[in-house]
């Protein structure tokens, strides 16, 4: 066994923290409650006592767009990233956004927009990468750096990968560099929960929150299978070393945390509710003209980190990323999700996707898959090159391209290209423009970003690549990397190509890498 | 006449040879790997196993003729490094035989010992266009690793082509790491080992043992010492591949090959000066470790342009996906090698770094590795439509493509159990 063998097994986990209705550390008045609507200043009004709720933000991005590049990209051939595919197109970048995107005689470079001639070029929207572990494990793979498990407990639902994220990470400005603009950056997959996943602009910026997508939701990062059983049931030099220590441990301790995040939404809800009844009895004593005595307002329930992060995806606000490789262990999870009331937004790796490709997409979980990764467990023995193909071939299917590993990032094109090449010989019929959705609509529907990138739409944040040509050739790489309608990457603009911190004064500095 | 017709039957059964089969493959686009250099048509013939002719022939009578017209046609690709019958699922301890940590033997191992014909990750490897590979384990401790072996990627029993060809060793962070925990420690290490090799037998008279190596690994060791067959260390730093280079100072028999030599390119015109060969991975561009920091995926085009000569392969992906080799070597070409280069370095070069020069190239006489491709085949969507070895075609079936075909429609009657 070599290290390499080791490390996208130590790497696969992600997930789950929650901003529930409550959330971290501080309790903050609730600004909305403090006045019911209801009438003016009870006068009996107990100024003194507020809900108890948390922040849900208490880490909130810092990130600003890097100064805007307006530009008018003409002459490309054009994957817009909804299936569709424009010839001779044209795309205005203006502010940010994309404004206007199409045949290039209906678009006009206003005044002020630079012109891009972009013959035999093409351009796509950024691609999305869903399964990263950039900056929890970055290169160089230092010891001290190996942030992106924690395996002191199968369930750390409690952990979020953003506290752990390295900006100096030089993986970063190389998936730049094969046009990543958003990538989601998740813990590993040693742990049943492994914590919260964190949504990230591929910017350079001193500090995680200078990366953090503003208004994405969070995510929780799940694991099946083996990962868990060998580092907590046969972990720490024993066996067994405790739970889980078989699948059927794994599915126990998941329902075991479920149901205790049940029983604690429970708590909040009841809460809440008691809390709006308290209110209303005490307007309406301030009101009444026989006032009468509203009583002590109810006791909030005890916080619990872990819990809140579980809380928030019953709440439907943190979405649940999900390592899983076996087709049966993919129906158990789908079974376990509705019988406590969530969905599983993507299973991760889902190396037998292909084998319930039907019942995936009847369930609307995407599949974030490999083109051809198999084999180096035996939860992986299966893999099939026509996994991606056959997951989108499924109606209403969705197939995603993802990495879960630091030069996969830089090449996520390619591994497209390889999957639609396959699935075309073996008979599924799928468009260049088609695949293309594998690479930035998918990603973005399972991350709940599809609303501001992930296509070229008038209105989207203008995360935009132009390839030097077919993006789905082996010797085409991107030229320029929007990131926010602006230029985050140049290949010829050596000005344009982020070093961080790491390679300065090191052998390599600012080479093209 | 029984007796004849039963040992016919018996080459048949161990050795690819398709005796007396002859092929013509027409109309394609031939890259020979020879000064013929690409002929935009023309036509392979292969008999008995061998080419027997390349360019503008007629296909003999009695010939079975491919119409190749609109395809390439190209030697079979080589792996110049790989793992390939060595590990079924790499996690699993029984069924993974790349390093063996606890065995006292180590220098004396050979891969052609563990190599297991019926690894499925053999045929997923042919149907990509793999038709030989070099296969080594690596070191479980200490810093030699056993030797290497050539194979065919049949899958059948004996599929072995050359045993005992090459001894792999690691150098740099790892065998600083292996020798007790620097590069100082890694350097005694080596040279009481060459010198053990050297000393060995007499030496080792009245039951004396070597300063490091026991007797069976002092005798392993002397084909590398004196030069009979390379050493092949992997080592990635520009510094590291200096001082290894300067181990034939210490011993000028030894015959080098670099693996890895992720810094190569700073160092370029050293390695080029020395001849030695380097296998690179065109894709390392992060600095891993801190003896990879000035890695970039130029490296390779660089090496080339220096006079180096490269092959391609990824020992970190070479079990199961030792056929990511092909998009390597497109890779490379895509920051700045040539495509002959490219090409050159997953079929002859690696072919020719371990003795075989009758594969990896067409030409009258050559081994019959033959691969038909839909297109140019270092392009992602580019696949085989046919492969030979050794003159007999091959089923273009793998265990991977049985799933497919199995699971391709999901709404059938019976479970899919039954389908085959």
């Amino acid at each position: 066994m070599r290290r390499s063998y080791l490390m996208p097994l130590m790497a696969l986990l992600a997930s789950a923290c929650a901003t529930a209705s409550g959330d971290a550390g501080k309790s903050v008045p609730e600004p909305a409650a403090a006045a019911p609507a209801t009438a003016g200043t009870p006068a009996t009004a107990r100024t003194d006592v507020r809900r108890v709720s948390y922040d849900r933000d208490p880490y909130p991005s810092t990130y600003k767009p890097l100064p805007p590049d307006n530009v008018l990209i003409r002459n490309a051939t054009i994957y817009d990233g909804l299936g569709g595919e424009i010839r001779n197109g044209a795309i205005l970048i203006q502010d940010g956004k994309v404004q206007a995107v199409g045949p290039q005689a209906t678009i006009n470079a206003p005044a002020g927009v630079r012109v891009i001639d972009a013959a035999g070029k093409f351009v796509t929207p950024g691609i999305i990468d869903i399964h990263s572990h950039l900056g929890v494990y970055p290169s160089p793979g230092l010891s001290a750096h190996q942030d992106g498990n924690e395996i002191s407990g199968p369930v750390t639902a409690d952990v979020w990968a953003e506290h752990a994220i390295w900006p100096s990470d030089p993986g970063f400005t190389r998936a730049m560099a094969g046009g990543v603009t958003t990538l989601q950056i998740l813990p590993g997959s040693a742990n049943l929960f492994g914590g919260r996943g964190v949504i990230v602009k591929n910017v350079p910026a001193r500090t995680a929150q200078g990366m953090k997508f503003p208004g994405a939701p969070y995510t929780l990062k799940m694991a099946c299978g083996e990962n868990p059983k060998r580092v907590y049931g046969y972990g720490g030099g024993q066996s067994p070393g405790g739970a889980p220590y078989s699948r059927m441990g794994n599915i126990a301790g998941y329902r075991n945390a479920w149901q205790r995040a049940t029983e604690y939404k429970r708590r909040w809800d009841k809460y809440n509710a008691d809390f709006d009844a308290w209110e209303e009895t005490m307007s309406l004593s301030s009101t009444s003209e026989e006032p009468s005595e509203p009583g002590d307002p109810p006791s909030a329930p005890d916080r619990d980190l872990e819990l809140d992060t579980l809380m928030g995806v019953l709440n439907g606000e943190i979405l649940v990323q999900h390592h899983c490789y076996r087709a049966d262990e993919m129906a158990q999870v789908i079974d376990l999700a509705k019988e406590f009331g969530y969905r599983v937004s993507a299973f991760h790796h889902a190396v037998e996707a292909y084998k319930i490709a039907d019942m995936l997409a009847a369930n609307g979980v995407c599949g974030a898959l490999w083109a051809d990764w198999w084999g180096f467990k035996a939860e992986a023995y299966d893999g099939i090159r026509e996994n991606i193909p056959l997951v989108h071939k499924a109606p209403g299917g969705c197939a995603i391209v993802h990495s879960d590993d630091a030069n996969g990032i830089q090449r996520l094109n390619q591994e497209a290209a390889k999957a639609l090449a396959d699935g075309l010989k073996a008979g599924v019929s799928i468009s260049r423009a088609e695949a293309w959705t594998w690479l930035s609509r998918n990603p973005a529907k399972a991350l709940g970003i599809l609303d501001r990138t992930g296509t070229l739409e008038p209105g989207k944040a203008a995360d935009v690549v132009i390839w030097g040509g077919d993006p789905f050739s082996v010797y085409t790489r991107a030229d320029i990397v929007f990131v926010d309608g602006a230029i985050a990457w140049n290949r010829n603009e050596p000005s344009r190509r982020p070093v961080v911190d790491f390679e300065l004064g090191q052998p390599g500095e600012g080479d093209a890498k | 006449m029984i007796r004849s017709l039963l040992l016919a039957a018996g080459i048949a059964a161990t050795a690819p040879v398709a005796l007396s089969q002859t092929v013509a493959i027409t109309g394609g686009r031939i890259v020979t790997n020879t000064d013929q250099g690409v002929l935009e048509t023309g036509t392979v013939i292969i008999r008995d196993g061998r080419i027997q002719a390349v360019g503008a022939v007629a296909p003999p009578q009695g010939a079975t003729v491919i119409d190749a017209r609109g395809k390439w046609v190209t030697p079979g690709l080589f792996a110049a490094f790989s793992h390939l019958g060595l590990s079924e699922i790499n996690s699993e301890d029984p069924t993974n035989d790349v390093s063996a940590s606890g065995s006292d033997f180590q220098v004396s191992l050979r891969a052609a010992d563990s190599f297991n014909p019926d690894n499925t990750a053999i045929a997923v490897t042919r149907i990509e266009g793999f038709t030989r590979a070099a296969i080594a384990g690596f070191p479980g401790k200490g810093l030699l690793g056993g030797f290497g072996a050539i194979i065919d990627t049949s899958g059948r029993l004996g599929s072995v082509t050359a045993k005992d060809v090459f001894m792999i060793a690691q150098l740099g962070e790892t065998g600083a790491g292996a020798a007790g925990g620097s590069r100082a420690a890694a350097w005694q290490w080596l040279t009481a080992a060459i010198d053990d090799a050297r000393a060995y037998p007499r030496g080792f008279e009245d039951d004396a043992e070597g300063e490091l190596l026991s007797r069976r690994e002092a005798l392993a060791l002397k084909p590398v010492v004196e030069g009979r067959i390379p050493l092949m260390i992997e080592v990635h730093g520009a510094n590291d591949i200096l001082r290894t280079l300067a181990l034939r100072q210490y011993e000028p028999r030894l015959k080098l090959i670099l693996l890895g030599a992720t810094e190569g390119w700073r160092v370029a015109q050293e390695i080029a000066d020395a001849r030695v060969p380097v296998i690179v991975n065109p894709l390392t561009n992060l600095p891993g470790q801190f003896d990879m920091l000035a890695s970039t995926l130029e490296n390779a085009g660089r090496l080339e342009k220096a006079g180096v000569t490269v092959a391609i392969a990824d020992p970190a992906q070479a079990t199961h996906n030792t056929r990511l080799i092909q998009q390597l070597a497109g890779n490379a070409v895509a920051n700045g090698m040539s495509w002959e280069g490219a090409f050159r370095a997953i079929t002859s070069v690696p072919a020719a770094l371990y003795g075989q020069r009758d594969l990896g190239v067409l030409r009258q006489g050559a081994i019959g590795d033959v691969v038909i491709w839909d297109g140019d085949p270092l392009e992602l969507m580019s696949s085989p439509d046919a492969v030979y070895i050794s003159g007999a075609p091959t089923d273009m079936v793998s265990r991977q493509t049985k799933l497919r075909d199995r699971y391709i429609s999901l709404d059938e009657p019976r479970p899919q159990a039954y389908e085959r």
